[in-house]
């Protein structure tokens, strides 16, 4: 009785403060997407109004709101799959006997992970461009005429992808390189001995002892490549054409620049269901092809 | 694979790849030191001809560079502070006392992990501007003060302190208090330096939040500032990298310098599926 008393002295100040401004906001969340919360509301509770799923319906109805949909799910469908095979590459690499000054190299693959989002991106926006940037001179160098990456609608979402590859893959090439590791030697001494070649061994030992990881991982990652912000935001603007919109850039423009924040909430509980669905999706999946 | 063609493919990739991740950064650093408009030449230019300190000197002198470089410090610290005792707490009760519900809301507060942070956000501005915290220190740091992840990080850790220790500390009569101040914080020394490592680049790195609750731009901090003044400078590359190398040299140099317990953090996180 006393310990448990003395115990909620600890767990109480967390659970209170995640419980105050984690739990209650989400459900007021939800609370508050079925309104339609604008300035006049922000300015005078009287002016707010309940509106059912007014909100949603709109936001159903709004280009702008598919548009955004589109690119944050072609930031996702492209930009994780390369990721992960980046960081799965770097793994390899890094894992393997031939690999020297692997402290060196771990650290200066995995340097980009904790730069600050906001300053990187800044220097990649110059790196991109499309006159005096590093990326069309080196490309340029193999014969590829310049392309103007953040300022054409076609470009500036894979230059986006691009930077993002560059700023996380390192995260998910620790978690790899320690599943490596984790995969016992007996396992390729054995396929040496049937005279697998290394090819043959990545195909029949290495990806079936990682897959569980690299499901995992993709989970993950998925989950995180939704949440597309920051990059946007630094490099594009949205543009150009708003070909770089993300589901969290309307987001934040409709609640925070104009103050819909009704309709900024719609857009989060559509977001966070989307992301959801995925992620249970994806865990079904991976059951099945584990169990 | 023959081994002497092994060697130089494996190392000349890894080169390769370091290249490619450290060259931003070491472009930045060098540009930081041009002249204003030296970098937009044809070639690019690697090196500045003359290395010079000024846009250094002007963002401090005229860009407010050590007001955003004081808040950024202080919130990041502050935050930091502020997590530990609420998390270490915390996440050493889920794993060592017993009281009633305890696994059930453990559980919830683990789905919950799947709801991303951005749907509290609008609701959240609208509390704390009732608190009258918007536009202030204590907006920021708010979110930050108890985490379900930097619980769950001291709870695993926290698991492999043995209950004989803890029970013998009892029988003696000594208080919980004593005991978690004592036995227990020491135990957990390695776990209370990752998750501060965590918090720390976490806040000093965090930009939509501090973004959407700071309008005052004497509060903001360094991303915010940085995201602002490249709106504004668009044209001025060698400025903007001195204002990109002052937020990034920080953060850069707390994680090489407690690496080892970066990585462990971010392996126990990520076998929590």
């Amino acid at each position: 009785m006393r310990r448990s008393r003395a115990a909620w002295w600890f767990v109480g100040p967390a659970l209170a403060v995640i419980g105050v401004f984690f739990f209650l906001p989400v459900l007021a969340a939800l609370a508050l997407s079925i309104t339609d919360f604008d300035i006049y509301a922000l300015a005078d509770l009287r002016n707010l109004r309940l509106v059912g799923l007014r909100n949603y319906v709109e936001l159903l109805q709004t280009p702008l709101f598919w548009h955004a949909l589109g690119n944050t799910l072609y930031f996702v469908v492209a930009g994780v799959p390369l990721s992960i095979a980046a960081s799965l590459g770097a793994a390899l690499l890094l894992h393997s006997r031939a690999a020297r000054f692997k402290a060196f190299f771990r650290t200066a693959l995995f340097a980009p992970v904790v730069t600050t989002l906001v300053a990187s991106a800044v220097v990649w926006r110059y790196l991109f461009n499309a006159r005096y940037g590093w990326l069309n001179y080196a490309l340029g160098g193999i014969g590829i005429p310049p392309i103007d990456w953040l300022g054409d609608p076609r470009w500036a979402m894979p230059a986006i992808i691009v930077f993002a590859v560059w700023k996380n893959f390192g995260y998910n090439m620790i978690i790899l390189l320690a599943g490596l590791q984790a995969i016992p030697v007996e396992l390729y001494e054995a396929a040496r001995i049937d005279g697998a070649s290394f090819g043959r061994q990545f195909r029949y030992v290495t990806l079936p002892m990682l897959s569980p990881m690299l499901l995992m991982v993709g989970i993950l990652t998925v989950a995180g490549y939704f949440q597309l912000f920051a990059e946007p935001y630094v490099m594009t603007q949205g543009g150009p054409l708003q070909s770089t919109v993300s589901v969290l850039y309307l987001m934040y423009e409709e609640g925070f620049k104009w103050w819909n924040l009704g309709s900024a909430s719609a857009v989060a509980f559509v977001l966070f269901l989307l992301i959801f669905a995925v992620t249970a999706v994806q865990l079904r999946w991976m059951r099945r092809s584990v169990a | 694979m023959k081994r002497r063609l092994a060697t130089p493919l494996v190392n000349g990739l890894l080169l390769g790849a370091a290249l490619i991740t450290l060259f931003p950064l070491l472009w930045m650093a060098s540009v930081s030191l041009m002249a204003p408009g030296e970098a937009s030449a044809i070639p690019p230019p690697l090196l500045p001809a003359r290395a010079t300190f000024g846009n250094y000197r002007e963002l401090f002198a005229h860009g407010g560079l050590w007001r955003y470089l004081a808040n950024s410090v202080f919130l990041a610290t502050a935050a930091t502070l502020a997590s530990l005792a609420f998390n270490v707490a915390a996440g050493y009760a889920f794993a060592k006392l017993r009281f009633p519900g305890r696994d059930r809301i453990f559980r919830v507060l683990l789905g919950a992990l799947v709801i991303p942070g951005q749907v509290a956000m609008v609701p959240l501005f609208l509390l704390l501007k009732q608190l009258g915290l918007v536009n202030s220190y204590g907006g920021v740091i708010v979110p930050a003060l108890a985490s379900i992840f930097g619980i769950f990080l001291v709870r695993q850790y926290a698991l492999s302190i043995p209950d004989d220790l803890l029970e013998a500390a009892r029988i003696d009569g000594a208080s919980e208090f004593r005991i978690f101040g004592s036995i227990v914080l020491p135990a957990l020394k390695p776990i209370i330096v990752t998750l501060a490592v965590f918090t720390l680049l976490g806040t000093w790195n965090d930009f939509m939040w501090p973004l959407i609750v700071l309008t005052d731009k004497d509060l903001y901090t360094l991303p915010v500032a940085l995201a602002a003044l490249s709106r504004e400078h668009v044209q001025d590359d060698e400025l903007m990298m001195a204002g990109s190398v002052i937020t990034i040299v920080p953060v850069l140099l707390v994680f090489l310098s407690l690496q080892r317990y970066y990585l462990q953090g971010l392996l126990a996180g990520s076998v929590k599926g």
